[in-house]
Order: C-alpha cells, then structure tokens, then sequence
C-alpha cells in the first residue's frame, strides 16, 4: 500500500521578501513526493499556525532573512505548544547566527538550514523525523 | 589579399587546426560540457570567423556613440572613475549616519541608503507587523525628524545620495528634499536616485503596498515631478539585480529589467510626458555575477538593446534618453556562509566585470553578508576592493578595454538575441505587467532558480567550500551585533513626534492627499506637504492604501 505523502507548510514569516530558498525547497519537496501548501509572503506567526493547523501539517518550514527571527519565531512555537500540536517538525531556513540557532534548537526547532544547506539533506532531514514520529 | 581569400584561408587553418585538436580529444577528453545559463553553447576558441558580418559601425562604434555599446562617455574612466557607492542603512538614523560619514572619510564617493522592512513597506515602527524588524536590514524612518538625523552633517550638495525605496519612494523623495531646503540646498542642486521601480518588487523582491496600476501612477508622478524640480536626479533605478538574486539567467536579467522599463515609458507616454524629457534621468541597477565573459557581455548588450529601442521604437531625438547609465552590485546570492573569506574573491572578480562592462557606479559586497549585515572592517575590504581596481591594475586606462574580443563579442550579441527573443514574449502578453499578472515571468525566474540549485546539488557546477574543497570546523569572523534598544528607542521618537507637531496641519494634509489620490493630480506636492508637517510614513502610506487599496500577491508555484 502507498504510503500517505507528507503535508508540509513553506512559509515565509515576517515582512521579508526573499522568497527564492523557500519557493525552491517548495519544488524540492514536491519534487521528492511530500505535499507543499506555501504561504506566500508576509505571514504572521499567527496566521502561520492556523494555516498549519488548518492544512492538519506534519511539518512547518519558515523561511527568514530579515533578521527579525528571534521576535517571529518564538511565538509560532508558544502558539504551537498551547495548541498541544508539539508533534508539529518545525525547521528553519535563512541567515541566522550560531548562538541564535542553539536557542532556537534549545525551544523547539528541529533544524535551522543556513546558506549552502542542499534540498537533499532537507528532504532526508524530513522524512527521518516524520519517520520517528509516527 | 581580399577578403575572401583571406576567408577561405582562415577556414582551411582552421579545418588543419580542428583535425588536430579532434585527435588530441580522443586522448584527452574534455573536462565537462560547457555551457551557459541561457543555454548556449561555449566553443573551444573564438576566432575572426566568429565575426563574420560584423560592422563596427553599426554594432559598437566609439565610446558615447550611438549605440553605446562600448561604454556612455567618451572616454570612460579616463575622465572619471565610477561611483563607489556602498549600500548602508542599519538600525537608528544615528548609527547609519554614523557609518555614511565614516565611508565618506575612507574615500567613498556616493551615499546609499538601505531602509527597514516596515518603512520600505509603508507601516511606522510601531505596527504590530513591524514587530522584530524595525532597524534590521536598514534603516528605520518614521517621519521627517529620522532623516533630518540621517543626513546630518552631510553636505547634500556634494554628495550624491541613492535611496532604495520603491512603493513609498515618493514620500523618502519628498523628506530627502525637505531635509535638503532646511540645510540651504535647493532641488536643482541636489544629486541622487531613487529607486522608484515596483514592477521588479511584485517579481523579485516583495517589497508592493498598492497595486500595479496605482503603484505605476505614483512612479509616473516622480518623473513629471523631479523632471520639472530635481533636473540631476534619477528619476528610477530600473532594476535587474533583484531578479537575478532570485534565481534568473543573466539574458533574463536583461530582458526583464527592459521588459519593465519598456513599461514605465508608456505608461510616462500614456501621462503625456515627452519622452526626451524624462527618458534622460531613467537609470538602471544590474547585477554581477560570477561568469566572468558573460557578465561583461552583458552589460554591452544592455546598452545597445536599451539605445536601439528608444532610438527605434520610442522615437528619441536626444542621445542622452538612449544611454543606458546603470549601478552595479556584486551578486550577493553568491556569497557562501562556509569559508567567507573566500568571498572577498568572488566579490573582487565580479566588481571588475562591472568595470569591464563599464558601470556608472558600483557596489561591492562584504565577505560575511550570508551571515549577518555586514561588520565595518568588512566593508571598508569591500571599499578597498573597488579602489584596487580603480588605481592599481590599469583596467581604467582605456575605454572598454574587451571590446573587439571575439569571444566578448559573440557573447554580447548572443545576449542581444536572447533577450530580444524574450522582449518580443513580453510584447506578445501585453507588456511587462500583463507578463507579472499572469505569472509568466515569475515562473521563469523560478525555473532558472530551481535549474541552478539541483546544479549545484548534482555537482554540475562548482561552488568552492560548498559542494567541493570543504572544510570542516569553521573560520572565526567577528560579525556586526545589532543593538536590541534600537527598536524601542525609535518608538520613542515616533511618539515624540506626533506629540508635538500641529495636529491639524498634519489632519488636513492628509485629508488633501486622499482627494488627490481620488483624482488625477500629481500627488508629490501634496505628499511634500504632509511631510513637511511631519506626518510620518505610515500616515501617508494609510492614506493612499485607503484610496488605492493593496496589492494581493498571486502564488503559483
């Protein structure tokens, strides 16, 4: 029996407009089987989770480059964490600095991809831990 | 001997040569194939037969002759070098003063303001979707009082300032001219150029508050507008480099940085403007990136498409709306995170295609931008880059020191009908923001981008410390640390200053602008006023997103 494809939710949180990394491991994920919803641009946390948990996702990728990923991305895991959807894989892409990804990792994310991260290790990345979870 | 003799000859030396060399490949294959992005095929040699009906009348001619591909002045950097103009804006008006005066003191020649997310896309510090990037990627201006601090103690009449600002560029225009009349300077006297181009923003950067066709309005009131009381200034900054940073080939740079601006001279006809009126003060922002030839090409080609279609297609008198005056900046999404060092190479390579290809201006990126914003010594490397090439290693000697290279010559005119081919596309759709509406361009850009990342992933193309030559552990770099307290501080001023302007001044300005918006007139005095009462950006953005509601972005992937 074919197993059931991944839902991922690619989002682009905040006002940054660099969307190439997030449209391009969109198609990556697609490409490897999974289901994509993306979000498009602009995206609050809040309209983050409810998207996802509307879209019932296993897994949440944001993408952000502006910088401002210590203010957005917390409160994605609060609210994910009040909604009790803590099975929610939630991995970052874009520019964020080392002891940022520790506190991040240390709260909730699963990964941060930086610059130079393949579309491979994101989809090996993914399929392990949806693997553990189930 | 004639020229068909001298033909025939040149092909038997080289069918002797070609025989040779097919036995060589049979010992020693070639490495790969090569090829660029745009698809073409690279030969093994370029040689005269390459140039087979070549005019160099027709095609080049001279520096600053008709079509302009060999460079805008006559004698290009003999006269002047290009502008070193270093992109900057982060945190407080003070702190990016700060470090405008500091690259002026180490021999910058031109001012670049980088501003925040929220003020790029028309929200005060202090809305709720400003939270985490007031002072972030540039910076943070609310009102007229942050660019008052912003250009404080710089002499505006010296220095020619450009601003990347696009949906609400003609609010940042108006301040700029407002700060300028209080420091003495009149608008004839003041240099610059705003970036003024939000077709690439629906395409590339994200930057959109209103939709297209009142967004065009508003870029079609900054040409009648800075036309008629900011003569030296650049009207729009027509801008490839973004569209490249998203993922396209360099014939889609061209061909969609032209498609646009194809676009804004219509819609500027459709207002009734003469064209040898504003055309002159049209500028352009390309990209370099990494294929050294091609780049260099590039540029060339750009300028000849851009003199032929305004000569041929718009009817241009004046030579001046037929040049193609363009920045360049190193392309950033070449930067790797790994190794950063690394990248004052790829930076130092790309500025000088920018030369090659004959910039008017250029800024060169820093090491550690796919890390943070770049540290201070990084950039003053970057700064000492550009002024290597400018004084050390001869580049600047003569004009368009490539041209007349076979291979040089072949690339450009490949470019030539690449974009062209795309050009007529865009034509065929109904022009540039038909072309965006539907989707088309952003999903060859996407394709391109895709193509380029499994490239990379399957080892096609080499990225040195990413997919070979690696290394573990990392380089230490000390990067730029934001200060936290920015966000909150700026806060502080915008409440500082709704307490204490006229409140009815500021209420009647922008009730004025809203009937404007509802009507036909140019809306820059008016937005001139409400700066001036100190009204602050999202004020005047809210106004006109009342009137002319937002645009809603279309995602197909």
């Amino acid at each position: 029996m074919a197993e059931k494809p991944v839902r991922v939710l690619v989002g682009k949180v905040g006002l940054d407009g660099h969307d190439r990394g997030a449209k391009v491991v969109a198609q990556a994920l697609r490409d490897a089987g999974m289901e994509v919803i993306y979000t498009g641009l602009r995206q609050t946390p809040e309209q983050i989770v409810e998207t996802a948990l509307q879209e019932d996702v296993q897994v949440i990728g944001l993408s952000i480059l502006s910088g401002a990923h210590m203010q957005l991305l917390p409160p994605v895991l609060e609210m994910l964490h009040e909604q009790e959807s803590r099975d929610i894989i939630v991995i970052v892409g874009g520019i964020i600095p080392k002891d940022d990804i520790v506190y991040l990792k240390e709260n909730g994310v699963a990964e941060v991809f930086s610059p130079g991260s393949s579309t491979e290790e994101i989809v090996d990345f993914i399929k392990q831990k949806v693997g553990e979870n189930q | 001997m004639s020229n068909q003799n001298n033909r025939e000859e040149l092909n038997r030396a080289k069918q002797a040569w070609e025989e040779k060399v097919n036995k060589a490949l049979e010992k020693y294959p070639e490495r790969k194939e090569f090829k660029l992005d745009s698809g073409l095929e690279v030969d093994k040699v370029y040689d005269p037969l390459t140039m087979e009906g070549f005019d160099y009348l027709e095609q080049l001619n001279w520096p600053g002759e008709y079509p302009f591909t060999r460079g805008i002045q006559p004698t290009m950097y003999r006269g002047r070098l290009w502008t070193m103009r270093q992109y900057a804006g982060y945190g407080s008006a003070e702190e990016t003063n700060e470090r405008f005066r500091y690259l002026l003191d180490q021999g910058q020649t031109g001012l670049s303001v980088a501003f925040d997310l929220p003020t790029q896309i028309g929200y005060d510090s202090d809305h709720p979707l400003a939270r985490g990037e007031v002072g972030k990627v540039g910076v943070a201006v609310d009102s007229l009082a942050d660019i008052e601090i912003l250009m404080e103690k710089i002499p505006l009449d010296q220095v020619s300032t450009s601003m990347t600002i696009n949906a609400p560029a003609a609010v940042l225009l108006a301040m700029y001219t407002a700060v300028a009349e209080k420091q003495g300077i009149s608008m004839e006297q003041l240099k610059g150029t705003i970036q003024n181009d939000i077709l690439k923003e629906y395409v590339a950067r994200g930057t959109y508050i209103f939709p297209p066709r009142e967004s065009m309005r508003l870029v079609v009131d900054i040409f009648a507008f800075a036309g008629e009381k900011i003569p030296s200034w650049n009207t729009i900054s027509i801008s490839g480099y973004h569209i490249r940073e998203a993922g396209s080939t360099a014939v889609q740079e061209v061909a969609f940085t032209l498609g646009n601006a194809i676009a804004y001279v219509e819609a500027a006809l459709e207002a009734g403007l003469e064209v040898d009126r504003f055309a002159p003060r049209l500028s352009f922002f390309f990209n370099a990136h990494s294929n050294f030839f091609e780049e260099v090409a590039k540029f060339r080609a750009a300028r000849r498409i851009w003199a032929r279609l305004m000569k041929e297609r718009f009817g241009a008198q004046n030579p001046r709306s037929m040049m193609l005056r363009f920045h360049t900046q190193t392309a950033g999404c070449t930067l790797t995170a790994q190794q950063p060092d690394v990248n004052l190479m790829r930076v130092a390579f790309q500025a000088l295609s920018a030369v090659l290809g004959g910039t008017q201006s250029l800024h060169t990126n820093s090491r550690d931008e796919a890390l943070a914003l770049p540290s201070e010594q990084s950039v003053l490397l970057a700064l000492r880059t550009q002024q290597v090439i400018a004084h050390e290693i001869g580049v600047t000697d003569t004009a368009d020191p490539l041209g007349g290279s076979y291979y040089i010559e072949e690339l450009t005119n490949h470019i030539e009908t690449e974009a062209n081919r795309y050009l007529e596309r865009i034509d065929e759709i109904g022009g540039a923001v038909e072309a965006i509406d539907t989707g088309f361009i952003q999903q060859e850009i996407q394709a391109s981008a895709y193509r380029y990342q499994k490239e990379v992933e399957e080892q096609k193309r080499i990225v040195v410390g990413v997919n070979r030559f690696t290394e573990s552990g990392e380089q230490p770099i000390d990067l730029l640390k934001m200060d936290p307290a920015t966000s909150h501080r700026q806060v502080e001023r915008l409440k500082e200053v709704r307490l204490s302007r006229k409140q009815g001044e500021v209420a009647s300005a922008l009730q004025e602008l809203r009937k404007a918006a509802q009507g036909e007139d140019n809306l820059m005095p008016y937005i001139l006023t409400a700066v001036k009462a100190y009204a602050t950006l999202g004020e005047i953005c809210g106004a006109l997103r009342d009137v002319f509601g937002e645009y809603q972005q279309h995602v197909n992937l």
